[in-house]
């Protein structure tokens, strides 16, 4: 401490610009390490659409996939997606079917009808606990439930089913705040002018609340459209020569089938995996405009 | 809520139907929420009983002492250690490039960046957090692994080293946004404290904004982890399937969830040793995400500040 009295002034300008220096070199790390995260995506992206360069053709999209890496050369047509992308858009729908209901009716029970009791509160830790257990678990639930137990056998209605179940959780959650959003002004309105309990949930907060409903479970089942982990647990194929036909019919999925192709050593299938990336980004990305979209359109702030 | 039902009906629709239709729904909409509960059962169920099969051919002993998994072998040995060696192999590696990453990554959007800054830089990150985990598999094959070989050629197709980047560069979102959620709700009443005292920015955040949202960061640091042990496309694809306790991460290794997908999609059949060892790992994996999740819960709720 005797230099500071000998000489305060250079000391603390020195004192100054030292901690100057480090904030400037935190500041560069800090900015350095979110540019990292940006990067992985430009880079990632980079590199799958470079593999599929090429091998993303109409013909991809149209026909299913071919067991030899030969076919895939030439200009006579390579393996394709077809049977994938009909798959995973059953699944998708089918999946949007089940959770609007199950999850809507979940979401609109615990806002407007639960009374607050220890049954809802054991109900909303669950749900927040459901949100946290691996997809490749539901897989097993399904497997032994539907697919077994259920005896449904590893086709269509049972990948939707699990897949269901592994997004309830988040459905739920977002129709709650979208519920939540409907002023609690418009309900007692409704209320006192006779409306029951339904009426109200029908007629005003259904109607004001739909937009956000739609946001969040279309988010929803783009999380669902990219599983892999729970459709292996299941059964679902990993390729498929035909599109399924019915509710009841074996199927593959896109990631399923990008999945299969990635696995292999010959590295012609890993364009064919990166061409079916590409399209599943592309269906997710119109996934998210969609649901952007109606935020916007509906978003009373905008 | 009783008052409402006494309520004089004024509609004139005919009370009685609606009153009925109000019950009807009532209970449409409880079911509906029952299902979440009856997953939970159900997931417990499965894996608890699936286990059961298991363990009366194998002991418990066995199970979490032994070093040798080989469960569908014709000499078969159910040592899980190797399968909880490679989870936590990816798990501790994930975590070291999440954990500063994501950390630096939520100081600067909570602390420095301006906000038009932040408004393309949350959107973008978040972006990462939405992509397939399928396609984070690939990535790690096709790209990830050819670098590190071009340093380390003696690097296999598969290996640990892969696995782990890619993992941890998927959580990252979860523990920028999470951390930074911490962060932004400590109040600006502190900072201000600290810098009317002569603070620099860089003390304000490393002293006094990060051990005020300590209790958030760590819980999705938590949380991060508990998402790692349970990833599983990336380490199936990129990590390899030959269960082995090593400390070389350039070599092959499997996950537990790696193991999962290697049985599913082989033709164990149902009711066989090696096809029952499924749900006692799956029950294994689920017990260290469920108390890693619980643990999180706890850690946010017990050191939360309250700030008013």
């Amino acid at each position: 401490m005797s230099t500071e009295t000998e000489n305060p002034f250079t000391e603390g300008t020195d004192d100054i610009e030292r901690k100057r220096t480090i904030g400037r070199v935190f500041v560069g790390v800090c900015f350095g390490s979110a540019m990292v995260g940006v990067a992985a995506l430009v880079i990632l992206l980079a590199d799958v659409i470079i593999e599929a360069w090429g091998w993303l053709t109409w013909d991809f999209l149209l026909y299913p996939p071919t067991q030899s890496p030969d076919n895939f050369l030439g200009g006579i047509r390579g393996a394709g997606i077809y049977p994938a992308i009909v798959g995973s858009i059953f699944l998708i729908a089918l999946t949007a079917v089940f959770t609007l209901f199950l999850g809507v009716g979940a979401a609109i029970y615990l806002e407007e009808y639960a009374p607050e009791n220890r049954l809802t509160s054991f109900i909303e830790a669950n749900i927040a606990n459901l949100a946290g257990v691996p997809s490749i678990v539901y897989g097993l639930l399904g497997l032994a439930v539907f697919v077994r137990g259920a005896q449904l056998g590893a086709v269509l209605l049972a990948g939707a089913l699990t897949l269901t179940l592994l997004i309830l959780p988040i459905v739920i959650v977002s129709t709650q705040e979208a519920l939540r959003a409907v002023p609690d002004s418009q309900r007692n309105a409704a209320y006192g002018v006779g409306a029951t309990q339904w009426q109200v949930t029908r007629d005003v907060v259904l109607p004001r609340a739909l937009p956000g409903i739609m946001t969040g479970t279309i988010l929803s089942l783009s999380r669902a459209i990219g599983e892999t982990a729970p459709l292996i647990m299941v059964g679902a194929a990993t390729t498929m020569l035909t599109a399924p036909d019915g509710l009841m019919s074996p199927f593959s999925a896109m990631p399923m089938q990008i999945f299969d192709w990635a696995a292999r050593p010959q590295t012609e299938f890993h364009h064919a995996a990166a061409a079916g990336i590409v399209v599943l980004l592309t269906i997710l990305l119109l996934m998210n405009l969609c649901a952007i979209l109606i935020r916007n359109k509906y978003d009373p702030r905008s | 809520m009783s008052t409402e039902t006494d309520a004089p009906d004024l509609s004139g629709t005919g009370g009685g139907l609606e009153e009925r239709m109000n019950d009807f729904t009532r209970w449409i909409f409880l079911s509906c929420a029952l299902v979440t509960v009856l997953t939970t059962i159900g997931i417990f169920a499965v894996l608890l009983f699936g286990s059961y099969g298991f363990f009366s051919d194998v002991s418990l002993v066995e199970y979490f002492t032994g070093t040798e998994w080989y469960p569908v072998a014709h000499e078969p040995s159910f040592g899980v250690l190797p399968l909880i060696w490679g989870t936590m192999v990816v798990t501790v590696g994930s975590a070291l490039v999440a954990i500063p990453l994501g950390t630096a990554t939520a100081i600067y959007l909570s602390e420095y960046a301006d906000r038009r800054v932040r408004k393309t830089l949350k959107p973008t990150l978040e972006i990462l957090a939405g992509i397939p985990t399928i396609v984070y598999g690939f990535f790690a094959l096709s790209f990830v692994t050819p670098v590190i070989q071009r340093f380390f050629p003696e690097t296999g197709t598969f290996n640990a080293l892969s696995a782990s980047i890619v993992v941890g560069i998927m959580i990252i979102p979860m523990v920028s946004s999470l951390s930074e959620d911490a962060m932004s709700s400590v109040p600006d009443e502190l900072r201000n404290a600290a810098y009317g005292l002569g603070a620099t920015k860089f003390e304000v955040s490393t002293s006094v904004v990060v051990p005020a949202a300590l209790s958030g960061i760590i819980a999705s640091y938590i949380l991060a982890l508990s998402r790692a042990i349970g990833e599983t496309m990336i380490v199936a694809l990129a990590m390899g399937n030959s269960p082995q306790i090593t400390t070389n991460v350039l070599e092959e290794m499997q996950t537990m969830t790696a193991f999962m997908v290697d049985i599913a999609i082989s033709d164990a059949s149902a009711g066989s040793v090696g096809y029952q060892s499924l749900f006692a790992v799956g029950l294994t994996l689920f017990a260290m995400t469920l108390s890693l999740n619980l643990f999180s819960m706890w850690v946010k709720s017990r050191y939360r500040e309250e700030y008013q």
